[in-house]
């Protein structure tokens, strides 16, 4: 019985290191933005190492995560639960290290009158995916306070939309972009930075299920 | 010494039986949601009705013996064989099946059959006994299912160590629900031979022994155990989800709420304690594990606002409980003519 209660300590350890990795992620993910968008190219690139390194890390521990799972025997009954639950957090991270790469990639040129947009952009994604880690502990701390964070995922993601919609809407009305290859670059960069929120969402609306169901 | 054991293989029968399809009400969910192992289960279980049956299992064995004082090894031996063939053939036509009624059915079959005058005082108790038992296991399920939500809702354990908890609590309760369920049903298995217990007090080192009886409950325990090796995994493996499907922290509840009602239907030590208080006590009965669960599992279902229960199954149970006594006693009646006009052997 002593060795269920390290393994159980150990898993749990475990899973608080994914998750704070995938908290960084979304903080990186919010610095990386803002020094792409301050050309402060450098730092940008330490930063996309850094979410590469994360990313990596954090696939190694679901993977030993999911292996302790099944081969310890622990929480058989929602294991399945809760391993879809750290998927679906994977993705998130995953979603991260893409848009990143895809900036470093493409190299998008945001014209000054979009900067404060995409920088409240990145933000308000940053911000769904923290409320998401935050509901994720919830899930596995106490359920009961889940849709204190869920709901907040849902506002952040909402806002996320809004904001995608004004870049869109102001990149082919702006004069300041006048190529349209240029235009639809700038409209793919401000859905893949919206697409953040959209994956927590996704995440939370899993969480939700998952509660419902170890609801007593 | 060898018919001896041909006789007592009724009890021992019915003790299979026991083990076979009641060690799944106490481990039942534990096992099929893989919470704990079965070979544990098993271990376990055993260890903890052979305790409960030597230790503690005088009191419901002596109401059955006040029931009918059967002084015939033969008329003993055919009460349980009735009682273990009316458990298996219901069983395999798959109705439920109550190992406690099947024997109070058996010993009134054999009171009939040798015309002996019913004790009404006992068998009134004892009937009494099987109503309220479910009722009180409901009320222990209503009661410990919104204290351990209130526990869930007030302390943040982490998923895995409640996890871990649960499977703790369902190893203790369920030990604890083998110790009750040998202390009160091994009367069911043995009840009918103390009367005419074959075997002499046997004294260890160091003062400590075990009586005729203890010895005589020892063996039915044996019985129960073998069943509960032999044949109780796939019981278990399907129990659970019959009335509605039992998480394991439910099914924590339901094995605890029906321990405890088995436990206050056999501890004679409880029964004392109430008595000289001034506090009302239990009559120390056998009664029906399953019944307790059945009951356990409304309370919670009560609970929960009464969602997800198939009452049509309950209706199914509760006929269960009229047919039982019944059939056991009728089987029980024919089966003493054939031994006394066939065999040629003294019944009663």
């Amino acid at each position: 019985m002593s060795k269920l209660f390290k393994q159980t300590t150990y898993l749990v350890a475990d899973i608080d290191t994914f998750l704070d990795n995938i908290s960084k992620a979304g903080i990186l993910f919010g610095l990386a933005l803002r020094e792409y968008l301050e050309d402060e190219l450098d730092r940008f690139h330490a930063r996309l190492d850094e979410i590469a390194e994360l990313e990596s890390d954090s696939d190694d521990l679901r993977r030993e995560i999911r292996h302790k799972l099944y081969s310890k025997m622990l929480i058989p009954e929602s294991r399945g639960d809760v391993l879809s639950v750290l998927e679906n957090i994977d993705n998130v991270i995953d979603t991260t290290k893409k848009i990143v790469f895809q900036i470093d990639i493409e190299k998008p040129r945001i014209c000054e009158s979009l900067k404060r947009d995409f920088q409240e952009l990145s933000m308000t994604s940053q911000s769904a995916l923290d409320f998401t880690v935050k509901a994720a502990r919830a899930f596995f701390k106490d359920s009961s306070i889940i849709n204190d964070f869920v709901h907040k995922v849902y506002f952040y993601e909402h806002e996320a939309d809004k904001i995608e919609e004004l870049i869109k809407r102001k990149v082919f009305s702006s004069e300041d972009v006048t190529e349209l290859a240029e235009r639809m670059h700038i409209r793919d960069f401000a859905t893949y930075v919206a697409k953040l929120s959209d994956e927590s969402q996704a995440v939370c609306e899993r969480i939700s299920v998952a509660a419902i169901k170890r609801s007593l | 010494m060898g018919s001896l054991f041909i006789f007592l293989s009724g009890g021992l029968f019915l003790g299979w039986s026991l083990g076979a399809n009641d060690a799944a009400n106490v481990f039942g969910t534990a096992v099929a949601t893989r919470m704990v192992r079965f070979s544990m289960a098993a271990v376990i279980a055993s260890l903890a009705v052979i305790t409960g049956a030597v230790f503690a299992g005088a009191g419901a064995a002596g109401t059955l013996g006040r029931l009918g004082a059967i002084t015939a090894l033969p008329g003993a031996f055919t009460v349980t064989l009735a009682a273990a063939l009316s458990v298996f053939t219901m069983t395999r036509a798959g109705l439920p099946v109550s190992t406690s009624q099947s024997i109070v059915g058996g010993i009134i079959g054999w009171n009939i059959y040798a015309d002996h005058a019913l004790n009404y005082t006992v068998l009134s108790k004892i009937v009494l006994s099987w109503i309220s038992s479910p009722i009180i296991a409901a009320c222990f399920g209503f009661l410990l299912y919104f204290l351990v939500r209130f526990i869930i809702k007030h302390i943040s354990i982490h998923i895995l160590r409640r996890d871990l908890y649960t499977r703790i609590a369902l190893i203790i309760s369920g030990a604890f629900g083998a110790y009750s369920l040998g202390a009160n049903n091994i009367g069911n298995v043995m009840g009918v031979f103390v009367p005419i217990s074959p075997f002499p007090s046997v004294d260890f080192i160091g003062g400590w022994g075990l009586s005729g009886v203890q010895l005589l409950f020892l063996l039915g325990a044996l019985a129960i155990s073998v069943g509960i090796f032999t044949y109780s995994k796939r019981v278990m493996e399907t129990v659970g989800s019959d009335i509605f499907k039992l998480s394991p922290i439910t099914a924590f509840i339901v094995v605890l709420s029906s321990a405890l009602v088995l436990f206050l239907f056999a501890s004679e030590g409880l029964h004392d304690w109430l008595v000289r208080n001034g506090l009302p006590a239990l009559p120390l009965v056998p009664i029906s594990s399953s019944q307790a669960v059945v009951g356990s599992v409304l309370g919670i279902g009560m609970a929960r606002g009464m969602q997800n229960i198939r009452f049509k199954l309950v209706g199914k149970i509760g006929m269960g409980w009229i047919a039982t006594p019944l059939v056991a006693g009728a089987v029980c009646y024919f089966l003493l003519f054939f031994m006394d006009n066939l065999f040629l052997l003294t019944v009663k």
